[in-house]
């Protein structure tokens, strides 16, 4: 039975390669539509803890995507994953995603850890998640490194591509997993990052990622 | 004989009436005489009408599903250990018919016309331009010496195919004795979800370890050696269900007796259990091999490599389970994958543009225990004209479950979208 199948294959493959020659290589749309599985179509994840890609800046998103191929950002199947791309693809992908429009997670917050979240986020988290996280996309399409991008890039410059993420509307589920992950050293963060995040105690970063979250969800 | 476009309105009747005609306001109706007919309503067939209607609105799609709800194996396993509900894994088509302008017409295909162009189903013929076909699997029952097809999954269920199987399975466990025997067999690959025999030993086990702690479970496997994710699975074994979990190799069954409920392994070593989950061996769905979809194997649909065609019958395309996909598992992200491709490589044919080559994922996850989830994955693309694993890509979760309670946390969020994608 096994050696049939094998057969089977090889045959299947010899008739498939003739067709094959005439076929354009996969669209940026066709690499990024596998990704749903996951993320959801489109990248608008319905996943309490998986993020939604829709709207990230391209840069955070090709940054990202090369830190779990090289092992640097700790993952559980991203990283497995993204070996399977060059930085083309990986480009591609991030224009795609670029491109969708962002969805705000729809599941309830809970509105005293928003509270909390919000003034701890003013305190200090907003000098790099401008906006409630949602990142002021208009500076990053107009690219002036001004004194607001100083802000956020003062460790690399502006040239070294854009890592922060947008966060606003994010699953907290996600975001949570995320700042245990920096908080306990699993995945790396900047100096300027962590002299903010090592402030927050558990039930800190539960408040901020509900704020986040809320950025757009209803709060109950 | 062909129904037209008013003929078919008429066929699809009362039930279907009140599906809107097409979901998009503002949606340019589809032309006439340019219709994809998609069957199966699983993992693959969802995702390739909404791809189509997606990717071009001016084309009509009939999605045909002989069932009004579809529930997903992926995570049933988790049904019969008794923590997690049917009610998870049972979605519905109306949110997808109202937000792509999907006709959906709950009725079986009895037939394919590949010379007409026509599917033959109980209430009549539906012409198509192209059809897509995701059927999943049927078994090859006449391979099983004693195996009576309507009688025998209900004493020795197979729970291959979600549903109905699931809950009877899972009530048989519920219903043995502590002490007894469950025994699992398994066919010679391929068979649809290549890690799902070890997913279900260990879901089993761990309501066996809390339930039923003298209980015992034999996993009789057709295969030389553990299909998919061999060590992680033997580490699991061994980690959490050591006295309870028996693997045994290179056991094939060809011969059942239901009433005693005995497995006989190459027709002569009998093994008797409590609770017997068979699992015959498997084939592309019936529909397949009755309209001639299958290739020398006499099991399994032969497709072009990117857009799916069948290299038997021109304008079919075959998808998921049912269809040799290079290296890709039989599984429903698999199946999601090809589903994509396939529905825009269909929407570029019928609109005389070039087809694109594969790009795909494959994700598993297996639940080892209740908290603790397993992965295998990779990225496909095309090389030599075949679908491979792109070389360095891939691969298992760590052997040491360091990443195990995370992926439990990852793996539900994979079932909500993957069925969230299919429904809405
Ligand atoms: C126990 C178990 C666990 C699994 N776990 C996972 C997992 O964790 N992850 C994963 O990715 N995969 C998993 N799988 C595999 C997955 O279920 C299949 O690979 C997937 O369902 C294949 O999709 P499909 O579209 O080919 O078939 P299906 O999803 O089975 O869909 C086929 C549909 O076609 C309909 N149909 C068939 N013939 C006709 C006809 N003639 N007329 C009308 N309708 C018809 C059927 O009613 C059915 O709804 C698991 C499978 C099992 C058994």
């Amino acid at each position: 039975m096994a050696k049939k199948w094998y057969g089977t294959i090889l045959a299947v493959g010899a008739l498939a390669l003739a067709a094959s020659v005439q076929a354009a290589p996969p669209s940026a749309a066709m690499l990024a539509n596998a990704c749903g599985g996951c993320h959801g179509a489109r990248g608008v994840s319905a996943g309490p803890s998986m993020p939604s890609l829709a709207g990230q800046p391209k840069a955070y998103f090709i940054v990202a995507m090369k830190r779990f191929r090289s092992g640097e950002r700790p993952s559980t199947v991203m990283g497995r994953l993204a070996k399977g791309y060059t930085d083309a693809d990986i480009e591609a992908m991030a224009a795609f995603f670029a491109r969708q429009k962002p969805v705000p997670q729809n599941g309830p917050v809970d509105a005293r850890l928003v509270e909390k979240g919000a003034a701890i986020y003013y305190k200090q988290c907003k000098y790099c998640h401008l906006d409630n996280g949602r990142l002021w996309r208009q500076i990053h399409q107009g690219q002036d490194y001004d004194k607001q991008c100083r802000n956020c890039h003062a460790d690399y410059g502006p040239d070294t591509g854009d890592e922060t993420p947008m966060i606003a509307g994010q699953w907290p589920k996600y975001l949570k997993i995320q700042m245990d992950a920096f908080k306990d050293g699993t995945r790396k963060m900047s100096k300027k990052k962590a002299k903010a995040m090592n402030a927050l105690s558990p039930e800190d970063r539960e408040a901020v990622a509900n704020f986040y979250a809320s950025q757009t969800a209803e709060v109950r | 004989m062909a129904l037209d476009r008013r003929n078919f309105l008429k066929l699809l009747g009362a039930g279907a009436a009140s599906l809107p005609l097409t979901g998009h306001a503002g949606d340019a109706p589809p032309r006439p005489g340019r219709r994809v007919v998609v069957i199966g309503g699983g993992f693959g067939g969802t995702i390739a009408a909404k791809y189509v209607r997606m990717l071009d609105p001016a084309i009509e799609v009939v999605l045909i599903e002989r069932n009004r709800q579809h529930v997903s194996c992926p995570f049933s396993n988790q049904v019969i250990a008794g923590i997690r509900q049917m009610s998870d894994l049972t979605i519905g088509y109306d949110k997808l018919a109202a937000n792509y302008g999907i006709r959906i017409l709950c009725d079986e295909v009895t037939a394919i016309d590949p010379a007409a162009r026509e599917v033959v189903t109980h209430s009549g013929k539906i012409g198509y331009d192209r059809l897509i076909i995701s059927p999943g699997i049927d078994f090859r029952f006449d391979e099983i010496e004693g195996y009576d097809p309507a009688s025998t999954p209900e004493i020795l269920p197979h729970a291959w195919k979600a549903g109905a199987q699931t809950l009877l399975l899972k009530k048989q466990v519920e219903s043995m004795a502590d002490g007894g025997t469950v025994i699992i067999s398994m066919p010679l690959t391929p068979f649809r979800c290549p890690p799902g025999p070890y997913e279900r030993a260990c879901m089993i086990a761990m309501y066996l370890k809390k339930n039923k702690p003298r209980s015992k479970l034999i996993l009789l496997d057709a295969n030389p050696d553990i299909v998919s994710a061999g060590p992680l699975f033997t580490r699991a074994w061994d980690t959490y269900y050591k006295d309870i979990i028996e693997y045994l190799p290179a056991k094939r069954v060809t011969r059942v007796d239901a009433r005693t409920k005995t497995l006989f392994v190459e027709g002569v070593e009998g093994i008797q259990g409590d609770v017997v989950n068979f699992v015959p061996p498997q084939r592309a769905g019936a529909i397949a091999v009755s309209s001639g979809l299958v290739g020398a194997d006499r099991n399994w649909c032969p497709v072009k490599v990117s857009t799916f065609e069948s290299t038997i019958h021109n304008n079919i395309h075959v998808i998921g389970d049912a269809a040799v996909a290079g290296a890709m598992p039989k599984a429903g992200y698999s199946a999601n994958a090809q589903a994509k491709v396939c529905a825009m490589n269909v929407v570029a044919l019928m609109n005389g543009r070039e087809t694109m080559d594969f790009a795909g994922i494959n994700v598993c996850y297996s639940a080892i225990t209740e908290e603790e989830d397993i992965s295998v994955a990779a990225v496909y693309k095309v090389a030599q004209g075949n679908i491979v694993a792109v070389h360095d890509s891939g691969g298992m979760s760590p052997i040491d479950f360091s990443a195990a309670r995370l992926e439990h946390v990852y793996a539900e969020s994979w079932l909500k979208n993957i069925l969230t994608e299919m429904s809405t």
